[in-house]
């Protein structure tokens, strides 16, 4: 069973056409895999439907908007990864 | 079908928000300067505006799925396929089902067909924002009024 975080690499691949191994779990999806928001809707629908969850991407740029996060924590892949977790986690709850 | 003023919707026929499905149909009119050009000698309903149409009625059931609080718009178009020419007169039958209500995003399969035939079909991503003013919520409230589309009351208000 692949990690959360192949699981997203392989979309991100498949999906923006970026070279799996150039993927890796430090990558910052947005600076330094150029993904723009367009493509990011793309790679968030395929999560949806891959975890079965919602990922909330409405609050999150509203917290880096106000601030109170960084994009580091949602779009740095490690940290997404993590962020999808949490959420399989909660729903299994 | 106000072709030169893009509203291309007729009237919804059918609203299932338990399937998260929508069907609505339009005629084309028989005449419009847009055939003057599209094309001369040979009228067509443009492709981009039958992929317009399927646009219009996929918001028309985001906007009944979110009861009016959010904006659609449209940001992408795949698969999308042109089966068929349509010409000045045809009643399209437009039909869209919900295939993903994402955060601030949906995905929708939309499709036209005229007469039982398959004219056109694709897969649709709207941008679901809040809406930009009150006077286009307004607007977009009267022209759903008016094709007859009914958004019940969010429950808590």
């Amino acid at each position: 069973m692949s990690s959360t975080f192949d699981t997203i690499a392989n979309i991100i691949a498949e999906t923006c056409d970026i070279p799996r191994d150039s993927i890796t779990p430090d990558s910052h999806a947005i600076n330094d895999l150029g993904i723009d928001s367009l493509d990011f809707l793309d790679i968030a629908f395929a999560i949806d439907k891959a975890f079965g969850i919602k990922l909330p991407l409405e609050q999150w740029t509203q917290e880096v908007n106000d601030g109170k996060a960084t994009t580091d924590q949602y779009f740095v892949l490690k940290n997404l990864s993590a962020r999808i977790d949490e959420l399989v986690a909660a729903k299994g709850a | 079908m106000r072709i030169e003023y893009f509203q291309l919707i007729d009237r919804i026929v059918d609203l299932n928000l338990a399937d998260r499905k929508i069907s609505s149909e339009a005629t084309v009119p028989a005449a419009s300067t847009i055939f003057e050009g599209h094309f001369p000698g040979y009228p067509l309903m443009p492709g981009v505006l039958l992929i317009e149409a399927m646009a219009q009625t996929s918001g028309w059931l985001v906007v009944a799925m979110n009861r009016f609080q959010r904006m659609p718009f449209l940001a992408a178009v795949k698969e999308a396929k042109l089966r068929t020419f349509v010409k000045p007169g045809e009643l399209l039958s437009i039909e869209a089902r919900l295939e993903h209500d994402g955060s601030g995003y949906a995905i929708v399969e939309a499709k036209i067909s005229s007469e039982g035939k398959l004219i056109c079909d694709a897969t649709l991503t709207l941008r679901v924002l809040d809406f930009p003013n009150p006077e286009m919520e307004q607007q977009m409230r009267e022209l759903a009024a008016r094709i007859g589309l009914k958004v019940e009351a969010p429950a808590d208000g």
